[in-house]
């Protein structure tokens, strides 16, 4: 593994946050990011669980790279995942009991993540400390990001509010409209439609940006 | 020379040729002009609120194809009538009194969500129209089930509001529904004239019947759809319509109150969302017919035309795969077998 140097830590971490974003390019892990964000408290603490989560499984991954047989190595992540999933189910039950009853089953969803095996599998089980690292905080980053998004566009719009944590027990509602606005937003169906609204979004900020990009090239 | 029209081209088929007037224009705005006596009785009944409604969504209905196709540079399409079509069925689902900004909302919802987001006209895979109203429905429930008292006679007071027939049906039952309106007769005059509570295009089953009947005159939609639909209904309502016994309920009133004739002849017969097949036709407006009763009878809403036709807009594909018409003169694949062995 000479070629770690090569990998550039600061690239790495973007990476997960813009060019594969778990929600808005990779499409995967859409189950949480419907079910649980029709209240911003509730996405932004999901997505630290998340976030929490993938540092942990990358660091302890690549540091036990060299011990894993290649033969045993996806339970052996599994084991592993699962393992950092309980240590974070346990501490939200403890810290933010109120969160914890309303995503408590969500989070342990957390084992099944596609992206969180996938980056365990091709990024933290051939890199170093370092570079896991760098890439778990920006996948996690990525994904507290999306959920975030997505969260203060379905509760503001479905319900003209926002739930804002001012800390692990204590929150600040901000009431816009008194009356509920688009209702549909914080129902199911209207997970779907924002993250269709917010990807396709995205995807047009990207062909812009990279449109630029190409024309200061030439 | 003339410059080729559009639909002239990629024109290969064995001759004789039969040329054809018909084009998707032209069925859309005859489409519209068959719902012309609904939406008369409709302004009629409900006054000029109930025109402001209409307006508002068919104008929202139009500038939001054009603004959309303009923004993505597609090919503006606004003349051939099928964002109009659109915004007013979904105008004439709506109950005459929603605030301004619900018609507009409902057709963003239904042109642009709907349809252009899956690839335009053609592609849609739910009926524009009801998915707007559906939309709406869940969005605003409150504001979509104040019902209002018909002003006939195109006078401006202060509407009071009301249940419709299957809402007074499903909550108070079939005594109070002869209470409010007299007798059986008085019952059926008012719904067929359309002097009752409702969506502001649905409550005249006279004039929708004349809609339809146009338009299975020329041809535009056939009996298929509009029939099973209408049949399968009146059966489930005759058998299981009346509360406590069986075979007692009244057909006529489920088929000719709520959005049935609208929905089994305008929304149900749309071509892009229902199958093309005949005999999967059939099966589509029995599950349509099927499915409102069981939304009427045992549902949590009065009313589910609208649940009914966009849950079978789901099976219209498969439908129309598993009702796929023989090769003339193919032989089953294991019938060929056995002539092998």
């Amino acid at each position: 593994m000479s070629s770690n140097s090569s990998i550039n830590l600061k690239e790495q971490f973007l990476n997960g946050i813009i060019k594969e974003n778990t929600i808005f390019k990779l499409a995967l892990s859409l189950c949480p990011s419907i079910a649980v964000t029709n209240n911003l408290k509730n996405g932004i603490f999901m997505g630290l669980a998340v976030l929490f989560v993938q540092v942990m499984v990358n660091l302890t991954i690549s540091l036990l790279r060299k011990v894993i047989h290649p033969k045993v190595r996806l339970p052996i992540f599994m084991l592993v995942i699962s393992g950092w999933v309980t240590v974070t189910q346990l501490m939200m039950a403890a810290f933010v009991p109120d969160v914890y009853a309303k995503v408590g089953l969500y989070i342990a969803l957390i084992v099944a993540f596609a992206s969180i095996l996938a980056r365990a599998e091709m990024f933290a089980s051939k890199n170093s400390m370092l570079p896991s690292m760098a890439d778990g905080l920006g996948m996690g980053v990525g994904f507290l990001f999306a959920l975030t998004v997505i969260s203060f566009f379905r509760e503001l719009v479905g319900r003209g509010s926002l739930t804002v944590p001012t800390g692990l027990a204590t929150q600040h509602v901000f009431t816009f409209v008194n009356t509920k606005p688009l209702l549909i937003m914080v129902l199911p169906a209207g997970g779907f439609l924002a993250v269709g609204i917010l990807m396709a979004f995205f995807n047009w900020i990207d062909t812009r940006y990279m449109k630029k990009t190409a024309h200061a090239s030439h | 020379m003339e410059p080729v029209k559009k639909e002239h081209e990629l024109l290969v088929s064995v001759s004789p040729h039969i040329k054809s007037e018909e084009s998707t224009s032209r069925i859309m705005w005859t489409v519209s002009i068959s719902l012309l006596p609904a939406t008369l009785m409709g302004v009629y009944f409900f006054g000029m609120k109930a025109l402001f409604v209409l307006a508002l969504s068919i104008i929202s209905a139009l500038a939001s194809e054009y603004i959309f196709q303009k923004a993505l540079n597609r090919k503006i399409m606004v003349g051939d009538g099928s964002a109009f079509l659109t915004g007013l069925l979904l105008g004439m689902n709506l109950p005459a009194s929603v605030p301004f900004y619900i018609p507009i909302i409902g057709s963003f919802v239904a042109v642009v969500i709907t349809k252009q987001l899956f690839g335009g006209l053609g592609f849609n895979v739910f009926n524009p129209a009801l998915i707007g109203r559906a939309f709406l429905l869940i969005s605003f429930p409150k504001l979509m089930t104040i019902w209002t008292v018909p002003v006939s006679a195109l006078t401006q007071l202060d509407a009071k509001t009301t249940a419709t027939p299957l809402g007074i049906l499903k909550e108070e039952g079939v005594a109070k529904l002869m209470e409010v309106f007299g007798n059986k007769m008085s019952l059926y005059q008012h719904l067929l004239s359309g002097n009752r509570a409702g969506s502001l295009g649905e409550t005249s089953a006279i004039a929708l019947l004349i809609g339809g009947l146009f338009l299975l005159y020329k041809r535009y939609i056939t009996w298929h759809i509009p029939l099973s639909f209408l049949a399968t209904s009146a059966v489930i309502a005759w058998i299981f319509g009346a509360k406590g016994e069986f075979f007692a309920g009244d057909p006529i009133v489920h088929l000719i109150s709520g959005g049935m004739l609208l929905g089994a002849f305008f929304m149900a017969t749309d071509y892009v969302t229902c199958p093309s097949v005949k005999n999967g036709q059939i099966l589509f407006g029995v599950g349509c017919g099927f499915l409102t009763m069981l939304i009427r009878l045992k549902g949590g809403f009065p009313e589910g035309v609208m649940f009914a036709i966009l849950i079978m807009n789901c099976f219209a594909p498969i439908i129309d795969r598993s009702f796929k018409s023989k090769v003339f003169g193919a032989v089953k694949q294991d019938k060929a077998k056995e002539t092998r062995k």
